[in-house]
């Protein structure tokens, strides 16, 4: 029995020990065989409350299934196997051991059954997470994972002050229905919202994906975020302002990805819109739209991960990744080609990949509960999706002008995940059911009726339309090597201009302070050596002022002494 | 050598081929709307072509406002290297660029003064 006591993460903290131990060959093994273990042994573990004990005051359940975090556990081993795969090549043992680190902290918060568990594993997924940018090992790529750093642990600092509050109001720390009715509600709602990358405190997410390690963003895009998403699905199901956030967050990353050189950053950019979708369905609330929240993270989590390996595989082959220095590289790279446009068409939400199956849920759900405006913009942002990420992704790594650039397809390990999930993309497209099965909620939904597929395709193709026409016109902005400016500006350029010119006020208005201050003195002391001076010439010619003043002062002195002894 | 070789999208012809079959695969959509019932929730639906409009006229605009964006939100390449690295070498040791990056800032200079003009398609 004491299998079922092991919490999924336990496998994979002892498998960074292993990885720490061994080398080569001998390591790879070692990780492909861990997450295909832990997921079989997942696969077998009743639900209910498998460990809980007593530390203090406070009951902790670290190990806790039912079917919204086993969902999440599921797709998290996926993503494990199809990361390490993808990265079986590396021989970078503090990626590896990082990576599998992070894995576990990831499946260690889904299975919290406490606040304070997940507090541990919600610092934990961004300790060891930074370690995937910084192997980097660029100047640049750790002034990044310091960034990173310094906002994942202010999320995990503000849960714990939520985990603090919610204790005292409520007297137990079971992690559940949350709401926003209290000030520990409000909390803990920010420290999720900081990782799911809300509108405004986003930008952590665009600047570390894009400059992590090609292996590195692809387990980077697969956990943290889909973590806050399962954590806001299970302590705020129908909070309305939800709805509001997500389609904020479906809508303004499609401008910047539009104008984003950078190929992975435009990616990173397509998440936060893929995290609006979830967040619209967690706001709404019913059950068909926490369903189409969970099955969408579900494959977002693998078409996502399939863009950001082939972008990977461009970044790994030719060495670059600028929109403005690719082109053409379907030409020598037709296998990595093919696969990214599968992750394009599912992003895109095309009948038959996954990205349908699971979108049309949350979109029916709006349209059910009168959000009509919702999904006017949640509508925008499914055609805009498909314009900057199904079709610039591809458009301009692979087609466009021709760069000259002749790279090969990538190693075979790159590949054969790439392959992995392109096919389960398309497995869950065309069999949706198998994925419907797992869901938290009964369904008896079917996305492919003719009013959806013909809806969905018609959006579709007219946005490509228009993507032709505004190229054939030289109206579609041109990739340009620059930097745009967001919200990271505030805390970049803004905050940092802002408080040098407060304190060069404060220095400079302190030096003419202190300057005034001792021209007075200097002033003052003159003034009193004058009168002193003039005091000296008068009555003491040959005493100086200062003995006479002394000699006062003991004679003072003595008489204050006898007045005493009396 | 290898560039002697011509490939799939080096022939005009396959580009054009591959636009006919998307203006047909359009034209054809738009079409069927007057012919396949759909179930109707949102009284926008209710209008011929609504999907394809909507998809055609948003993409559009969106295009044309991020555009209009890169006038106040484009700066050059390295804009916060020059603080935040204390003016220590910004040169990606593990990832090799190929263009001159010292240059960089001239270049981006350069691409703001002429008019902006698109990939075309048929490249």
């Amino acid at each position: 029995m004491w299998m079922i006591e092991l919490p999924p993460f336990m496998p994979f903290y002892i498998g960074a020990l292993f990885v720490l131990l061994t080398r080569s060959k001998l390591r790879g093994v070692i990780m492909m065989a861990i997450p295909i273990a832990s997921a079989v042994h997942l696969g077998m573990i009743p639900e209910g409350i498998h460990l809980q004990f007593s530390l203090f005051d406070y009951q902790l359940i670290p190990y806790r299934v039912d079917k919204l975090s086993l969902m999440f556990g599921y797709v998290f081993h996926l993503a494990a196997l199809i990361g390490i795969i993808y990265s079986l090549h590396l021989r970078d043992t503090m990626q590896q051991v990082a990576a599998m680190m992070y894995v576990g902290s990831g499946l260690g918060a889904v299975f919290a059954g406490d606040l304070l568990t997940l507090f541990i594993f919600w610092e934990l997924l961004a300790i060891t997470s930074v370690f995937l940018i910084w192997a980097r090992r660029t100047q640049r790529s750790y002034v990044t994972g310091m960034r990173y750093l310094i906002i994942q642990v202010l999320s995990g600092v503000i849960l714990l002050a939520g985990t603090l509050f919610y204790f005292t109001e409520n007297n137990t720390l079971e992690f559940g229905y949350i709401g926003l009715d209290s000030v520990s509600g409000w909390l803990i709602f920010i420290a999720f919202g900081i990782k799911c990358a809300f509108p405004m405190v986003h930008n952590w997410l665009t600047d570390a994906y894009s400059e992590a390690t090609v292996t590195g963003t692809v387990f980077l895009s697969a956990f943290t975020t889909k973590v806050a998403v399962y954590a806001l699905a299970r302590a705020y199901p129908g909070t309305e302002l939800l709805v509001y956030i997500g389609a904020a967050m479906t809508c303004f990353p499609i401008f910047f990805a539009v104008i984003e050189n950078d190929l992975r950053r435009v990616l990173a950019y397509s998440l936060i819109n893929q995290l609006g979708f979830m967040v619209v369905g967690i706001g709404i609330g019913t059950a068909l739209a926490i369903n189409g929240a969970v099955a969408h993270a579900f494959n977002d989590v693998i078409f996502k991960g399939l863009l950001f390996m082939s972008m990977g595989a461009v970044l790994h082959m030719t060495g670059r990744i600028h929109g403005s220095e690719l082109g053409g590289l379907y030409k020598t790279m037709p296998k990595t080609t093919i696969l990214c446009i599968v992750g394009a068409a599912s992003i895109s939400a095309f009948p038959l990949f996954s990205g349908f199956v699971s979108k049309s849920m949350i979109m029916s759900a709006a349209l059910a509960e009168g959000f009509d405006w919702i999904w006017l913009m949640l509508l925008f942002a499914s055609a805009g999706v498909f314009h900057h990420a199904g079709i610039k992704i591809p458009y301009f790594a692979f087609f466009a002008h021709d760069s000259g650039i002749r790279a090969n397809d990538p190693p075979k390990n790159m590949l054969l995940a790439m392959a992995i999930a392109a096919s389960l993309c398309i497995a869950i497209g065309i069999y949706p059911q198998g994925l419907y099965a797992l869901l938290p909620y009964e369904t008896t939904y079917n996305p492919y009726d003719t009013t959806h597929v013909l809806a969905q395709t018609q959006l579709l193709f007219y946005s490509a339309l228009a993507f032709v026409w505004l190229n054939l016109k030289g109206m579609y902005p041109p990739e340009l090597r620059s930097t745009n400016l967001d919200f990271d500006w505030l805390y970049r350029r803004a905050f940092p201009r802002a408080l040098q010119t407060m304190f060069t006020i404060i220095w400079q208005n302190d030096r003419r302070l202190r300057q005034e201050f001792k021209l007075k003195l200097t002033m003052c002391l003159t003034y009193i050596a004058a009168k002193n001076n003039r005091l000296s010439s008068l009555l003491s010619r040959n005493y100086p002022s200062g003995s006479m003043a002394m000699w006062v002062a003991v004679v003072l002195a003595t008489y204050l002494f006898l007045s005493f002894i009396q | 050598m290898k560039d002697e070789k011509k490939y799939l999208f080096d022939h005009p012809k396959n580009i054009k081929r591959l636009l006919y079959l998307l203006y047909s695969c359009c034209i054809l959509l738009f079409i069927l709307d007057f012919f396949i019932h759909r179930d109707v929730s949102h009284s926008g639906e209710n209008l011929w072509g609504f999907y394809p409009l909507y998809g055609f006229v948003t993409c559009v605009v969106l295009v044309r406002v991020a555009t209009w964006m890169r006038t106040f939100l484009m700066r050059e390449e390295d804009y916060y290297a020059n603080e935040t690295m204390d003016n220590e070498s910004m040169d990606d040791k593990a990832i090799p660029h190929g263009d001159d990056v010292s240059n960089s800032r001239e270049n981006v200079k350069k691409k703001f003064l002429p008019k902006i003009e698109g990939h075309n398609v048929d490249d």
